[in-house]
This record gives C-alpha cells, structure tokens and sequence, in this order.
C-alpha cells in the first residue's frame, strides 16, 4: 500500500495542543429549540475520533458545523488554533466522506478523483499522479474510467474515502459512510479506514449511529444525547465504565436495576444498593454521592458470575430464575428473572465445564462489585 | 449463448424449440397489453394518423385537372409547346365540351382557383369563359333550328338518339361524371344511346348522353321530355363536319334520318372553336395558359411543394420564383430563428425557477408551483389577450416606461405585432413547458453533490458548473425539446400579437387552410414542417441522445 508522504507528527510539542476545538458551541434551526448545546470538544493532531448517538442526537450537525455547510448559532469552532466560523466551506481544505458517497455520477473515477486537484489548479501531469497513487491506496487503480453507477458500493466507499484523501486533507469528516454497506463488507472496510487514517496521520472524525463501529474503530468516542456529549472517552473506558445510565444503555448490552442507596464505602469505593425488590447488591458508586439516593445499577451481561467461587466471601449474590436458555455457539445468552425484573440478560463462554441450564431452573448468581456500577437514576 | 452452438437451437422439455415456447408463452401477455391500448390506438388512428395521411396525400394529389379536363387533357398531349404556337383545333374543341359539363356541374370554377394558384388569371379566366359556353353552342342551336324546327323538341332528339348497343358509351361518359363529381351516377337513366348514332355521329352522341345522365341524375328529370344542351348542338355541327359523315347518313334507316339528311346538306356556320375561344377572351391565345394546363395535368404532382419552397414547375421544368413571390423559405427560416429564441429564453428564465422550485422547502415550493402552474389554468386566449393589453402601444407596459421617464412618449416601444411581441409573449405561454421538466430533473439531483463539491473545495460557481449543471443537463433537453416542438406549430399567439412580422409558417397554413383554400399548399407546408421537426429530433438524438432525456425520475 502507498502512503502519502507527511511531515512526521511532532509528538511531544504538539500533542496536548487542540487541532479542532469546538467552544461553547450552540445550533439552533428554529429558533426555539437547541439541536447542539453547548458542545465543547477538544482533538488533538492525528486522532481518530467518533461521534455517535441516536438519531436526532445533533452529532451530524456538528460535524457539518465543522465542515461548514452549517453555521454555529453561537460559539468558536477552531481549526488549528484559527476560527473557522466565517470561512466558507470550499477554503477549509477539510476532506468528506458522505453517507452516500456523492460520487459526482457525470464523471469517470479518475475526474471524480481529479476534481479536488483541478479546483485547486494543480498541473496536469501532477493531478494524474496525486489520483493513481490515491486510488492505488485503496486498491482502486484499475478502475479511474469507470463511472460511479458502473462500481459496487464498497468500490464506491473506496473511490469516495480516496476522493476525501486525495488533495491531503488534515482533517477528514466522515458522515456514516458504511452505512449502506452489509455487514461483512462493513466490517472489512472499518479495518481499512481505521489503518488508513492512522498510517496517514490524518485527524478524522466519524460519525455513526452503530457502536460496534464506534467502539472499534475509534481512539476515542464521543457519545452524543440530547445535544450534548454524554461521555468523551477510549472505547474500553466508554464499555467498562459509563459515566451515566444514558451511555451504559447505548454502549453495549446492559442490564438494569434500580433501587437506593444504602451504604457508600468511600475508601474501598463501594456502595450497597438496596433494590426496589429488597435485596442488596454491591456496587462502584459512579454518580451517587449521599446514602439514600435512588440510582440504577449497570452490570453487563458477560460479567455475571454463576460460580460462587470466584466471588468474594462477603459479596452479595441475587436468586434468579431461567426464563430462556439460548445457544448462540461462541456463547450461552441465558434470560433470567431477577429482582423482579425479567429482562436480567447474562453471557457464558460456552466452555466445557459451564452448565446448561433449563428454562424453570433456580440458581444464585453475583458479580464483582466493581463490575456493578451505580448510575444516576 | 453456449445453449445455441452446437446441437442446434435451444430446446424446452416438450421438445420443442425454446423461441416458440417462450414466443407462446408472451403472446397471451401481449394480447392483454393490446387490449388495452385498443381504445386509445383506435382513437390515436382516427384522429391523427388517418388525417396526416390524408394530408400528405392532399399535398401531391391534382386528379381535379385531368377529371375535370377529361377531353382537353389527353388532345393536349399531341402538342408541342416548343414549336406550336397553339394548340390544335381539337384541343379547343375538346376544351369547349370539358367546360360546358364542368360549368353545368359548377366545377369550372374550381379548376380556375387550382390553376390559378400556379399561374395568375386563370381563375377569373375559367369563370368568366364557364360562363360563355352556351352562348358558343347557341350558334349552332340557332342555325339547326332553323334548318328543321323538329330539333327543337326533347322527344324527337330522343326517338333519335335512343337504341340499344350503346353500353360502352353510357358507361365511359359517367365514369367521367362520376371523376367529375366525386359521387356515384349509377342509376338507371331511362336512355340508352343507339349503336347507329354512335357510329354515324360520334360526338353528338357523347354530348349528348352527358346531357342524359346530368339531367336524369343530377336534375332528377326525364330525358325524353327535356330539350337537350347546346354542346349536342354543336356536337351535331361537328360531326357534320366531318366530310365521311354525309355519305353514312344517306345509308341511315333510324329515326329522325331525313332531318339528319336535310341537316348534312344545309349550310351550317363555319365557326371554329379556336375563333370561339379567342373572341370569348384573348387569354386562350396565351400560351402560357396552356402550359400550366399540360404542366399540371398528371394525376400526382410535386407543384405543391415546390410552391412551398418558393419554387415553381413550368414547362421547362423547376425554376425559383421571382423574388417578389418568395416566401415562405424565409418565413421557414423565421419560424426556426424564433422558436429557438423563444427555447432559449425560456431556459435562461426557467431554469433559477425550477431550481428554486427543487430546493426551496416544501411549503414555499408548493406556493411557487401554483404560480407556475397557474398559466395552464387559464385560457391560452386570454393570455394572450392580455398580453396584447400589456404590449400595445398605449398599453400597460410603454405607460410605466414612459410614465418613469424611460421612455420618450413620442417614441413608444412597437412591442406588439412584430416578433418582438410574439417572442414575448409564446415565451411566457411555453415557460412551464421548461420549467416542469427542469424541476423533476432537479428534484432527483440530492445536495449533497453540491456539498461534496464544495468540501473538495470548489467555489459555488464552480460547484454549479461543474456538478450541478452536467446533471440538470437531461432537463435542459426535454424542456427545450417540448418547447421548440410546441413553439415551432404554434399558432394562435402570433396570429394575434404577431402582426406581419411575427408571424410563424403555421400562420400561413391556417391562411390556405380557411381563407385561400389551397389546401394542397397548406397541406405541403405542414408536411415540410412535420419532416422538419423529425430532422430535428433526429439530429438531437444524433448529438444529445434521447436517453438522456428526462420528463421525471
């Protein structure tokens, strides 16, 4: 694979600096209400960072407030330490990659590469070299004279990422831009763009409704609700320690308890939760502060324990009841009903010396209390 | 394809040939698919296809010469316009037959307006000498009468000419009625002409079955009670004429032979029908005359068009018309000319409509699609009646401009009755033509091209004429397509803003359709103007393709 040739990124100098700073960034279309509020965000050169969130959530207006085909209501969006709000789109020199390509269909490959070159007046037998090393890069160097209509939709995702890459960007905005792919071609192609970013050092920022491609893909992920970002974190950070109920649900399978708070150990940093069915659990206090507080706990299916063994002495175990047992090969999914709730979802490695269990069966299940963590209500 | 190389043709399982079952199979599909286009093709033939073909016909059809004319036409072949000076007695002769029937039958004065069209005069010249036949024949009635009385009776030309033997006779006579008329003449007419008569006094037995079957069919009378023509008069004179007529008619037993005797040995007036034709107007004389008569004889004739392209025939074969009688070449030419000012014009103002129409919201586009539509709802003759409120002189517009100071009041803008005004208003009239197919165009191209353009740092000129343009591009043809067609047949608009000026070639067909009624001309000109439009469109698939044209999706 050929690779562009950049400067080497000045690690140590640069790496605290912000390469795009979106400050006390406000959108409104109406008027009346805010579809981004209040959005601070910090990158720094070379990240590759996901927004992701339900649809509505605003993370697609604030990429298009970087890439300018929005204005912020109100606030400074920064571009390498200069406000970009009054630059217009085509002088920010920030690579895109639509939902649907938008591979211009009147123009073979090659023109639709040659484009971003020609508008910046770039001589001819430059623009033909720029445009077959950037379709080689992605394996795209035999089909410059075809149309767009004329190539699949993963070749298409190709040429549209070269398109985005070929005027050497150092910033690119991708808008869900595997969206209609399927699911294996998905997957290959996260890989690629993922390796590409990172052998180029080009800062990127992915928008995306799915969370596997989020958690995958990302150095760190920025999970967008109601207009603002929930949590800013690295993927395992966003998995294993949600900062609140929102993030927990959206990120991964979750189950879900409520109750109140009982106990709270600050020197160990654990809580006791009682649930709204009587029985205790343990907990990491997350965004509980005073006992007495009502809460929800998050515990993911994959860390419920079965095996006492491997359990504290003291640790509180809850009975469960199996619902379903379902055998999905790599792992068991077993439903139970849990204090009252019949949602309680846990994952077992399908390993030799772990049980089948049968719909009717009565067992007693618990986790490590750091795995249980007490969310705000 | 590898199915068909080597053992033959494909075979389905019943054996046979996988084409037939398949074509057997579709046929049933196709049959419904007919049905139920039936109405609307029975519709579509009746109304469209059936009166083009009747209009190309009319455009080279001229059989009114030769029906009307079936005596002089075919005298008219053995002379020679080259070294005669004029044409042979017998033409005259037969000349004075063909247009005593024609007159009789009021015909003459449709070969006149035919003729006329190729050469000036010979309409008044037909009408006029129409008119004078029996005042011809009336020489001889008058000096046969006065040999015998008895001819002035109706019985006793019957009792003489009546017999049998004389079908050939009866039947070629009304065959040529029948071309005359353009209607059946095949009743029973109570006469038969004798075989003895047709052989003794050949012409005077055709004139005078001609005589026969007019007043029996067309005056509903009976033959034996009516007094007969004055063409049989002179027919009678003629065959007295002929010097083998005397002897026959002594050897003649039938009725009437001694009248017909005493007659062969009166003196009867030597006037000869040339003398006739001259005294009656000196037009027979002209040469000229005669040519366009010989010229425009064949059934088939490629006068109309060549008229249609300011050309003429003549006897020396094609020739341009004299300058002052050219035009229709140029008012060809001017149809073209204004029907692309009018498409471009309508391009340059429909296309920031329709795009503001593609992406405006909904609720803002919906308005402005009434507004557009808004002229279709409204009668095509009351826009254009008021655009002539609008246009005129004293009209609405020169009253603002002049009132704003613009213009001087003493020189008012000629915005109507020349081109000017036909442009300005067949523009606003064929605007949604434009603009609905730009915008279904427009509304398939998504933003985000736009977008994408601009990201990769295109400005939004650039952006547009690089990426949105190509691709409205389909649009700008359909609409241009619908609007030149439409534009190049229009015809009410410039007739009534149009003046002399602005006027288009479909104008001018109207003008030979209802007021000239040369219809073959008009149906030329139409002719040429469909297979002008096809070039057209021909031309434009050639260079733009029809596939890239696009009325929506």
């Amino acid at each position: 694979m050929l690779r562009h040739k950049r400067e080497p990124i000045l690690a140590d100098t640069k790496q605290n600096d912000s390469f795009v700073e979106f400050e006390r960034v406000q959108k409104s279309y109406d008027g009346e209400t805010l579809v981004v509020k209040d959005l601070n965000l910090s990158m720094p050169k070379g990240e590759f960072l996901t927004m992701l969130g339900p649809s509505g959530s605003g993370k697609t207006t604030c990429l298009m407030m970087l890439a300018g085909f929005e204005t912020a209501t109100h606030g400074d969006i920064r571009l390498d330490g200069k406000s970009i709000n009054d630059i217009p789109p085509h002088k920010r020199g920030i690579g895109m990659v639509f939902q649907n390509y938008a591979l211009f269909p009147h123009m073979t490959i090659a023109e639709n590469l040659a484009f971003p070159l020609e508008v910046r007046k770039m001589g001819k037998s430059e623009r033909e070299e720029k445009v077959k090393r950037a379709l080689d890069m992605v394996e795209m160097g035999a089909f410059g004279n075809r149309r767009p209509a004329q190539l699949s939709g993963g070749q298409q995702q190709r040429v549209a990422l070269a398109r985005a890459l070929v005027f050497e960007p150092e910033l690119v905005l991708m808008d869900e831009p595997l969206g209609a792919l399927d699911k294996q071609l998905r997957e290959k192609m996260q890989f690629e763009i993922t390796d590409l970013a990172h052998n180029l050092g080009i800062t990127t920022v992915y928008v995306t409704h799915d969370q596997t491609e989020a958690l995958t893909m990302s150095d760190r992920v920025a999970v967008f609700d109601d207009g603002r970002i929930q949590q800013l974190a690295p993927p395992d950070e966003l998995y294993e320690q949600p900062q609140n109920s929102f993030v927990a649900q959206f990120i991964g399978e979750n189950n879900t308890l409520s109750g109140k708070v009982t106990k709270i150990d600050n020197a160990k940093n654990t809580c006791v939760v009682q649930l709204d069915s009587g029985e205790e659990i343990d907990a990491v206090p997350v965004n509980v502060n005073q006992v007495g507080e009502r809460t929800t706990v998050s515990i993911r299916p994959e860390r419920v324990e079965t095996n006492k063994e491997r359990l504290s002495e003291d640790a509180h175990t809850l009975k469960a009841e199996v619902l379903e047992f379902i055998y999905m090969g790599d792992i068991f999914r077993t439903r139970l009903r849990v204090a009252g709730s019949t949602e309680f979802v846990m994952k077992t490695r399908n390993a030799p010396d772990q049980p089948r269990l049968r719909p009717g069966e009565q067992i007693e299940i618990g986790w490590l209390p750091e795995d249980c963590r007490a969310l705000d209500a | 394809m590898s199915d068909t190389t080597g053992s033959g043709p494909m075979l389905a399982a019943d054996g046979r040939p996988l084409k037939e079952s398949l074509g057997r199979a579709l046929r049933r599909q196709k049959l419904r698919a007919l049905a139920l286009i039936a109405p609307l093709l029975f519709f579509v033939l009746l109304t469209f296809v059936i009166p083009i073909v009747s209009m190309l016909i009319r455009s080279v059809d001229n059989e009114i010469v030769e029906n009307t004319l079936p005596g002089a036409v075919p005298a008219l072949a053995a002379w020679d316009s080259a070294t005669q000076d004029l044409p042979s007695e017998d033409v005259y002769q037969n000349m004075f037959f063909d247009l005593f029937n024609a007159s009789e039958a009021r015909r003459h004065t449709r070969l006149g307006s035919r003729l006329n069209y190729e050469t000036t005069g010979l309409a008044s010249l037909f009408r006029t000498s129409g008119r004078n036949m029996d005042s011809i024949g009336e020489v001889f009635q008058d000096a046969i009468e006065d040999v015998d009385p008895r001819f002035e009776d109706g019985a006793f030309w019957y009792a003489m000419m009546n017999g049998t033997g004389g079908d050939a006779m009866l039947e070629m006579r009304r065959a040529r009625w029948e071309n005359l008329m353009d209607q059946d003449m095949s009743a029973d007419i109570g006469f038969m002409p004798s075989q003895a008569i047709i052989e003794i006094l050949p012409t005077t037995a055709a004139a005078y079955t001609d005589w026969a079957i007019w007043t029996v069919i067309d005056d509903e009378d009976v033959v034996s009670e009516e007094d007969p023509w004055e063409s049989v008069y002179a027919a009678l004179a003629i065959d007295l004429r002929n010097p083998a007529t005397g002897p026959a008619l002594t050897a003649y037993q039938g009725p009437g032979a001694d009248a017909l005797q005493a007659l062969a040995a009166a003196d009867l007036p030597e006037l000869t029908f040339t003398e006739a034709f001259l005294d009656l107007d000196e037009d027979w004389g002209d040469k000229e005359v005669w040519e366009t008569i010989v010229v425009y004889s064949p059934n088939y004739t490629a006068g109309y068009f060549l008229n249609a392209v300011d050309a003429q025939l003549t006897s020396e074969g094609v020739s341009m018309r004299p300058d002052n009688q050219q035009l229709y070449i140029q008012l060809f030419i001017r149809t073209l000319q204004m029907s692309l000012i009018i498409t471009g014009s309508c391009i340059l103002l429909g296309y920031p409509i329709a795009w503001l129409l593609a992406n405006l919201p909904m609720r803002t586009a919906n308005v402005l699609m009434i507004l557009v539509l808004l002229p279709f709802w409204t009668s095509l003759l009351v826009r254009t009646s008021a655009w002539k409120v609008l246009l005129q002189q004293q009209g609405v517009i020169n009253e603002i401009l002049v009132w704003l100071g613009f213009v001087d009041d003493a020189n008012r803008l000629i915005l109507m009755n020349n081109s000017t005004g036909t442009i300005i208003a067949m523009t606003h009239i064929l605007l949604p033509f434009m603009i609905l197919p730009l915008y279904s165009v427009m509304k398939t191209i998504p933003p985000t091209y736009l977008r994408a353009a601009k990201s990769l740092g295109a400005t939004n000129w650039t952006a547009f004429w690089r990426v949105y343009f190509p691709q409205s591009v389909p649009g700008i043809g359909a609409g241009s397509i619908l609007v030149f067609i439409l534009a190049i047949g229009y015809y009410i608009t410039p007739e009534i803003v149009g003046g002399t000026d602005g006027v288009f070639i479909s104008n001018r067909i109207a003008y030979h359709i209802s007021s000239s009624l040369n219809w073959g001309l008009a149906a030329a000109l139409g002719t040429i103007l469909l297979v002008l439009v096809m070039a057209l469109y021909w031309c434009y698939d050639r260079i733009v393709g029809i596939d890239n044209v696009k009325l929506g999706g």
